[in-house]
């Protein structure tokens, strides 16, 4: 089977060649043969051997650690769906309900995503990169389900174009792609990606789910409930007006962006992540680690609202939180480079983003601003991480001269 | 007792076909070249014509800045022919051996009569200078200079590299006088093989430390981080384990005796062992039936990680103590390697399973891997994505990337503020090997360093 396939290969490998019939699709060729087959390029010089790690496996493994998150986010989708319409369905309906309404969004963010970088490639004469593999995957999961294509389309291309290929491409950027995409979204069309309407579908998937939502019903996410509460206490509810706690974020079975909702899927993911060593423990423990002090000194010494009072665990497990810290603050590209500056890097974005939460009334989620943010000054802080080094250096020469 | 110095950076990469401690009878070719590019940095000026008759320690060439620097023929025999590349650089000079061996005539020098400028110029003359390498930049040593320290490792922590124990074990008389010569140009810093009692640890008129941890902890290099680093101006001179003997061997009898005890490696050597060789000489006759398998192979002269790849005909270099044989495998074409659990591949990515099967607990209750290995990069070039890999394998107080990235982008002022005058190829040889954008960084590193040289020099 797997000779056959190369022969299959090797014989149209030359209409993709210079000259051949299919020059101006070389890039799409080489970035589907390396997908099927291990490059088989030898060292010219150097180390005569490798590591059999390459980015395609790295980037695959983000991909698989968002698998369990993805699979949440269908259910939760159609869960959250039928408990508007206020009908009771098995576990399957609302699961069948939940991908049809993500896999669009998937095809559109990979379609507009890799075609562009297919195209860029082969302006540019090189060969596809992986990157996008996992941001593609990413803005499916960090945006409303009622976001229409359309929009998601005109933010990939955004992202991947401004964010990502003028800088030079994968490794290059200074943001997070899928961040970008999703900035561009919150600033673009605001009346769309916030409020109380895109977080649960009400209407229909395909035909799928139709009825109206029940009258108690109210589409808002528990973090936009709790910024727009009056007093100086909030009660977390569900979309129904039901009481939930810290464990039914923690589980997830609430309103919110696609993929984000469920810490627990969230946590698997980050479980294949450090076991793997793909993503730096140190960024993620150090965001929550960052976001729980921060929250607390809000409970503490905080203003008397319903927001700085929320408890720092209930912080940590509604909203982005979770997902940002796993799946965004771990971009290694983006991230602090330096071990030291990991540390303050992601202790950072969670006390930025508890402070955005809190103090910020036009944005009841700060974990996206804070990131973007942080991107901007992991640069920085490697570079005092690193000049400390220079600084040793220097003074060991200046002392024995 | 010594100094121990543990470092836990590192990695050692298991591959197979390490060499059995006996000596093998070989039947050599009487072919020798002697090429000038194996001695990174000079400019040779020829010193014979063709059919000239050379003795083993008659010079062959000198270098243009250094005159007095001569290199010299292992054997004694016949030039044979001389091969010009462009623009009349010189690629190799190839001496047919007489197989009589008979060694040029030296005055016996004498350690305790000489100045310490009289004993350079014996190195000099009698072609031993060229195996004084200093750092910065990790060339022959300018004679001039005067280093602060000479650094000799006594074992070597390279995949399958030979063992210093059992080569030098019997020449130590050579050995400790190779040191008491080298300690009339600075003190000398010898590095030994914490844990083990190995000969060296009795050498006198030498600082020892005691090293223990993972390669590259042998690398000169490190031990010199650890110690004594290289700050901007200083020098330091380094010198490998089996060259100290023939600086010993020189200065013991007056002759030029470049012999040496080569270790035979690698996956696809059958039979691997040590064989007696003399640097510069033909490889074919002793590699014939000594390969396993039919697949391309590559030869490489060193080893695995900082060895240059030679053709079957090829000639051992002038440096080399390992010759390493493997698979090119640029015939495998590996169906899905991103995603297949790929078991008998090595990483030290935990995204494969062999950080995990080399772990103690499982490698003493299923027994050690036998990994496959060719010469393939395992993946696309790429820009530097992954964060923190080179640091796990440089045990030096240095951020590799950040160097790195100075050196392409040819910032010598970063460069030098970063360590370069610390680095040498060979010691970012493992990063190169992890690196998951499979950047060529001992080329980078090489290239960096002949930069400054030019610039500051």
């Amino acid at each position: 089977m797997s000779n056959k396939l190369r022969k299959y290969v090797d014989q149209l490998k030359p209409h993709f060649s210079k000259g051949g019939k299919f020059e101006k699709l070389h890039s799409v060729f080489d970035g589907f043969e390396t997908f099927l087959f291990t490059p088989n390029i030898t060292s010219k010089r150097g180390t005569h051997i490798h590591d059999a790690i390459d980015s395609k496996r790295t980037m695959i493994v983000v991909v698989l650690a968002m698998v369990p998150a993805l699979l949440f986010g269908m259910y939760n989708i159609g869960y959250q769906h039928y408990l508007a319409i206020g009908q009771e369905v098995g576990f399957w309906d609302m699961f069948l309900f939940g991908a049809l309404a993500i896999i669009p969004t998937i095809i559109v963010s990979y379609g507009v995503g890799l075609g562009i970088e297919f195209v860029i490639a082969q302006i540019k004469g090189h060969e596809v990169q992986e990157g996008f593999l996992v941001s593609g995957m990413l803005i499916p999961l960090i945006v409303p389900v009622d976001t229409p294509l359309w929009m998601v389309a005109v933010a990939t291309a955004f992202a991947v174009v401004f964010a990502k290929e003028v800088f030079g491409g994968t490794g290059m950027n200074i943001f997070n792609v899928a961040l970008v995409a999703r900035a561009f979204l919150f600033f673009a069309y605001p009346t769309f990606m916030s409020g109380d309407k895109v977080w649960v579908r009400t209407g229909t998937t395909f035909g799928l789910g139709e009825g109206t939502p029940v009258d108690s019903f109210s589409g808002a996410t528990v973090l936009g409930e709790v910024a727009t509460a009056p007093g100086a206490t909030a009660s977390l509810t569900d979309t129904l007006g039901n009481p939930i706690s810290f464990i039914d974020g923690f589980l997830g079975l609430i309103p919110g962006s696609m993929g984000e909702t469920s810490t627990l899927a969230i946590l698997l993911g980050a479980g294949l992540l450090l076991l793997t060593g793909v993503a730096s423990w140190k960024v993620i423990f150090s965001v929550f680690g960052g976001g729980a002090i921060m929250a607390y000194v809000f409970n503490i010494i905080g203003p008397d609202t319903a927001y700085a009072n929320l408890e720092w665990y209930n912080h940590l497990v509604f909203g982005g939180f979770a997902f940002g810290a796993v799946f965004m603050a771990t971009d290694p590209v983006t991230s602090a480079r330096t071990e030291t500056g990991k540390w303050i890097y992601g202790f950072m974005i969670g006390a930025f983003t508890i402070i955005i939460r809190v103090l910020n009334p036009g944005y009841p989620e700060g974990m996206m601003l804070a990131i973007l943010f942080m991107n901007i000054f992991a640069p920085l802080i490697d570079y005092y991480v690193v000049d400390a080094n220079i600084k040793k250096r220097l003074k060991r020469a200046q002392i024995k001269a | 007792m010594a100094n121990l110095i543990t470092t836990k950076r590192g990695l050692d990469i298991p591959v197979n076909g390490k060499a059995v401690e006996s000596i093998g009878s070989a039947v050599l070719t009487r072919d020798f070249a002697m090429i000038p590019d194996c001695y990174h940095g000079i400019t040779p000026k020829l010193m014979v014509k063709e059919g000239d008759v050379v003795k083993a320690g008659s010079p062959v060439f000198f270098d243009k800045q250094f005159p007095d620097t001569k290199f010299v023929s292992p054997v004694s025999g016949v030039v044979k022919s001389k091969n010009r590349g462009e623009r009349r650089k010189i690629i190799s000079i190839l001496i047919e051996s007489d197989g009589k061996m008979e060694y040029a005539d030296f005055e016996k020098p004498s350690l305790a009569g000489s100045t310490r400028e009289q004993l350079v110029l014996q190195l000099q003359q009698a072609g031993l200078w060229v195996y004084i390498k200093q750092r910065p930049y990790d060339v022959i040593a300018a004679p001039t200079s005067t280093p602060k320290a000479v650094f000799v490792s006594s074992f070597d922590t390279a995949p399958l590299a030979p063992n210093n124990d059992f080569v030098l074990g019997s020449q130590m008389a050579d050995f400790q006088m190779g040191i008491d010569v080298l300690a009339k140009l600075a003190p000398v810093h010898l590095g030994v093989r914490a844990g083990k009692k190995s000969p060296f640890h009795a050498v006198r008129n030498a600082a020892i430390t005691e090293y223990a941890g993972p390669h590259p902890v042998g690398n000169v290099g490190v031990q010199i981080n650890h110690i004594s680093p290289v700050n901007k101006g200083e020098v330091v001179f380094t010198v490998n384990a089996q060259d100290v003997v023939f600086i010993g061997r020189f200065f013991n009898k007056g002759v030029v005796d470049l012999t040496r005890t080569v270790a035979l490696t690698g996956p696809s050597a059958k039979a691997p062992q040590y064989f007696k060789l003399l640097p510069g000489v033909k490889l074919e006759e002793l590699l014939k039936d000594k390969i396993k398998g039919n697949s391309t192979h590559r030869i490489i002269s060193g080893n695995i990680l900082t060895g240059e790849k030679i053709a079957g005909n090829g000639y051992i270099d002038p440096y080399s103590t390992q010759i390493t044989i493997m698979e090119e495998g640029n015939e495998t074409h590996e169906l899905l390697g991103w995603g297949m659990p790929r078991i008998r591949r090595f990483s030290m990515s935990r995204a494969y399973l062999a950080p995990l099967l080399e772990s103690k607990l499982v490698s003493k209750l299923f027994g050690h891997i036998r990994y496959q290995w060719d010469a393939r990069l395992m993946g696309g070039r790429r820009a530097i994505i992954m964060s923190g890999e080179y640091d796990k394998v440089l045990p030096m107080d240095i951020y590799p990337e950040y160097l790195f990235k100075a050196m392409i982008t040819k910032d010598i002022d970063k460069m030098e503020a970063l360590g370069a005058y610390e680095i040498a190829p060979e010691d970012v040889a493992l990063c190169e090997f992890v690196c998951t954008s499979k950047l060529p960084l001992q080329q980078i590193v090489r290239e960096s360093l002949d930069l400054m040289k030019k610039e500051l020099e």
